[in-house]
């Protein structure tokens, strides 16, 4: 082992600035740089995280904490998840990135957010993004769909956002409980409900990928082109610098040209099984 | 001496090149006899060379055969690629130690420079392919790069082709054309052997100046041109190039791709002999008292179910898909990516197919008119 040096594989170091309990399995980590200021970042992009000894996977950036880090909502899924999801205030923690594409800036247009799931987390920075900057967008329509109440991520948010008369926030889940009141059913459901004017529309689309494809065949029903429609790809990762072909999509790298892919420019390859 | 100069050197010669690049440091590999294959190994000594030897190759089969001569390079591309040394199947890219209650990363040295003897045409031009993949993108590799900028090159002319060959029509072979620092053209004479030698960049040039050698005869560079034109007219195979960037997908659903995957065993041989295929998985060790961490990089194959997992289950989860990704990348996609398609024509995915899956035969069956698209289907 020699002098260490910064290369585009090598790991900047940072710490756990706070542990956030989002869910039973969920949490959100504010990730700040041992030395210097973190790299800018923007909506949309993601890090690679590494646990020590056990490795990294790519996690998107679910918020930027001003200068002070990064965001990201980690769920307790394989190995390296549930690590960095157990991880104490001050633990180190080893980021790569930022990497790929972001959402769309959409300013004068009416905008759509779509999620499923954990979905919320890449499209997060967006929508604080819009909300904060309201009066340079149209109409903005937040639709948002998960299995049950008590699985919302984000609610305390989810529920800051609906009490504001400036946006339209639809949440739908797939099984209610008692307290439940609101819908239920699958998320691209409520496009048909929500107020947009599909020709000077962008929508931002975010979840599983058989939630984006019906997602994407509502939009198209409503009359939105395809090319206003983008949705955040995810493939397996390893390197999150076109250099080890994992996440190939077609003639694609997803860390590359994605995660967030325009629709019409990928509309071919989502359609073909297993591509 | 200037790019693109002859000269003559006695074939015995080529031991004091070696001994010129060992003297300036340089890790000397090249073709050598082992496991009943010509492989790719340390050689720092021309009596290590496959003298005498050759092989015969078809489709699923490699065969070592000798020789009637003693040419010292009379056989063809084996089991091993320059990439093994270029982007090693096994790599550890950095290791980290637990320091007080975070821990700390370091690299790991730079090894000895390389200098390769026996490169072919096609495999100049599968480095050039690498090349591009690992340092012509947003992101560059470092280690490759370090690697690559200290290699020296000998390449070596083919004088003869396989029954898997077809650099003739990838454009690639059989003469090496660029990418080398010296490359060399075996010709055996009645009386004594002799390397008609050309120089292909200064460091060449300079190494030339250590061995004796002298100008070629008008005779020598016609014999050597014949060599050339001998191997080019021995192709065992060839393969039909136009419009592949758009045939491989137009024929998404092509009936064919079924009939490969019923052959198909999905062992990822043919992705670990490509001298292109660049895919990696990473792997995180740590010491068993946790205080130590280690990431190693180590060739993958879009072969195995692993490859393209996603939570839940793999994206390619049938062989047809998974052959159909790979040989679409490898002739269509690769040309979006980096330029240049991904294949040169080596046919080292053939040979080693172990059950003779030939990407000649299947991009030209490709061809034939498949069953109508559905609609909805990749365009």
């Amino acid at each position: 082992m020699a002098v260490s040096r910064q290369n585009a594989l090598v790991p900047a170091l940072y710490r756990v600035g706070e542990v956030y309990r989002e869910l039973p399995d969920t949490v959100t980590l504010r990730l700040v740089p041992e030395s210097g200021r973190r790299p800018p970042c923007a909506p949309g992009q993601f890090n690679m995280l590494y646990a020590f000894g056990v490795g990294e996977i790519a996690i998107s950036i679910s918020g930027e904490a001003a200068d002070e880090g990064f965001l990201h909502t980690v769920r307790e899924v394989g190995a390296v998840s549930t690590a960095l999801a157990r991880l104490a205030v001050g633990a180190s923690v080893g980021v790569r990135g930022p990497y790929g594409t972001g959402w769309p800036a959409a300013q004068g247009a009416d905008v759509i957010f779509v999620a499923g799931g954990l979905g919320l987390a890449p499209l997060r920075p967006a929508i604080r993004r819009v909300l904060a900057e309201r009066r340079h967008y149209g109409r903005v329509a937040i639709l948002f769909g998960t299995r049950h109440p008590a699985e919302m991520l984000y609610r305390q948010e989810l529920e800051q956002w609906r009490r504001r008369l400036d946006v339209d926030v639809s949440v739908t889940v797939d099984h209610a409980d008692t307290l439940w009141h609101g819908n239920v059913g699958v998320v691209p459901a409520l496009i048909p409900r929500a107020t947009f004017d599909p020709n000077n529309s962008v929508a931002l689309v975010c979840g599983p990928e058989v939630m984006m494809r019906f997602t994407v065949s509502a939009l198209r029903e409503a009359g939105v082109p395809d090319e206003r429609v983008y949705l955040s790809m995810e493939r397996n990762m390893k390197c999150a610098t076109g250099l080890c072909g994992h996440c190939q999509f077609g003639p694609e790298f997803i860390c590359m040209t994605g995660p967030v892919m325009r629709f019409d420019r990928i509309a071919s390859l989502f359609s073909t099984r297993e591509a | 001496m200037s790019a693109g100069a002859n000269a003559v050197i006695v074939r015995e010669t080529l031991q004091g090149l070696l001994e010129a690049l060992l003297a300036e440091g340089y890790r000397t590999l090249g073709p050598t006899l082992r496991e009943d294959a010509i492989v790719y190994d340390d050689v720092t000594h021309v009596s290590e060379l496959p003298a005498g030897w050759t092989d015969s190759q078809e489709a699923g089969h490699y065969h070592l055969q000798r020789r009637e001569d003693d040419a010292w390079f009379g056989f063809n591309v084996g089991p091993h690629s320059w990439k093994r040394f270029l982007h090693p199947p096994l790599e550890p890219l950095w290791g980290a130690r637990r320091n007080g209650d975070g821990f700390k990363i370091t690299v790991p040295a730079p090894g000895p420079k390389l200098a390769f003897i026996g490169v072919r045409a096609c495999e100049l031009r599968a480095i050039a392919i690498q090349d591009r993949v690992f340092l012509g993108g947003r992101y560059s590799d470092d280690t490759y790069r370090a690697r690559r900028i200290s290699t020296f090159i000998v390449a070596v002319n083919c004088a003869q082709a396989s029954g898997t060959c077809f650099c003739v029509s990838m454009g690639s072979g059989p003469k090496a054309a660029a990418g080398f620092d010296l490359s060399l053209t075996e010709l055996l004479g009645a009386d004594r052997a002799t390397f008609l030698v050309e120089v292909g960049s200064e460091a060449g040039a300079r190494m030339l100046q250590r061995i004796a050698s002298r100008p070629p005869t008008e005779a020598e560079l016609a014999a050597a041109r014949a060599v050339l034109d001998r191997t080019a007219e021995r192709m065992g195979r060839r393969l039909d190039t136009t419009r592949l960037r758009e045939l491989l997908r137009e024929q998404a659903e092509h009936p064919r791709w079924d009939g490969i995957a019923e052959r198909c065993l999905a062992c990822g041989n043919c992705t670990m002999v490509c001298p292109t295929c660049f895919c990696t998985s990473v792997e995180d060790h740590s010491s068993l008292e946790g205080t130590a961490a280690e990431r190693v990089r180590a060739w993958d194959s879009c072969f195995t179910l692993d490859f393209s997992y996603l939570h839940g289950g793999s994206v390619r989860h049938s062989t047809r898909a998974r052959y159909r990704h790979w040989l679409t990348h490898k002739l269509s996609y690769w040309i979006d990516q980096f330029g240049t398609g991904g294949c040169v024509g080596c046919g080292r995915c053939i040979t080693w197919c172990p059950v003779g899956i030939d990407i000649t035969e299947e991009a030209t069956a490709l061809r034939a008119p498949g069953r109508a698209k559905k609609q909805g289907d990749a365009s």
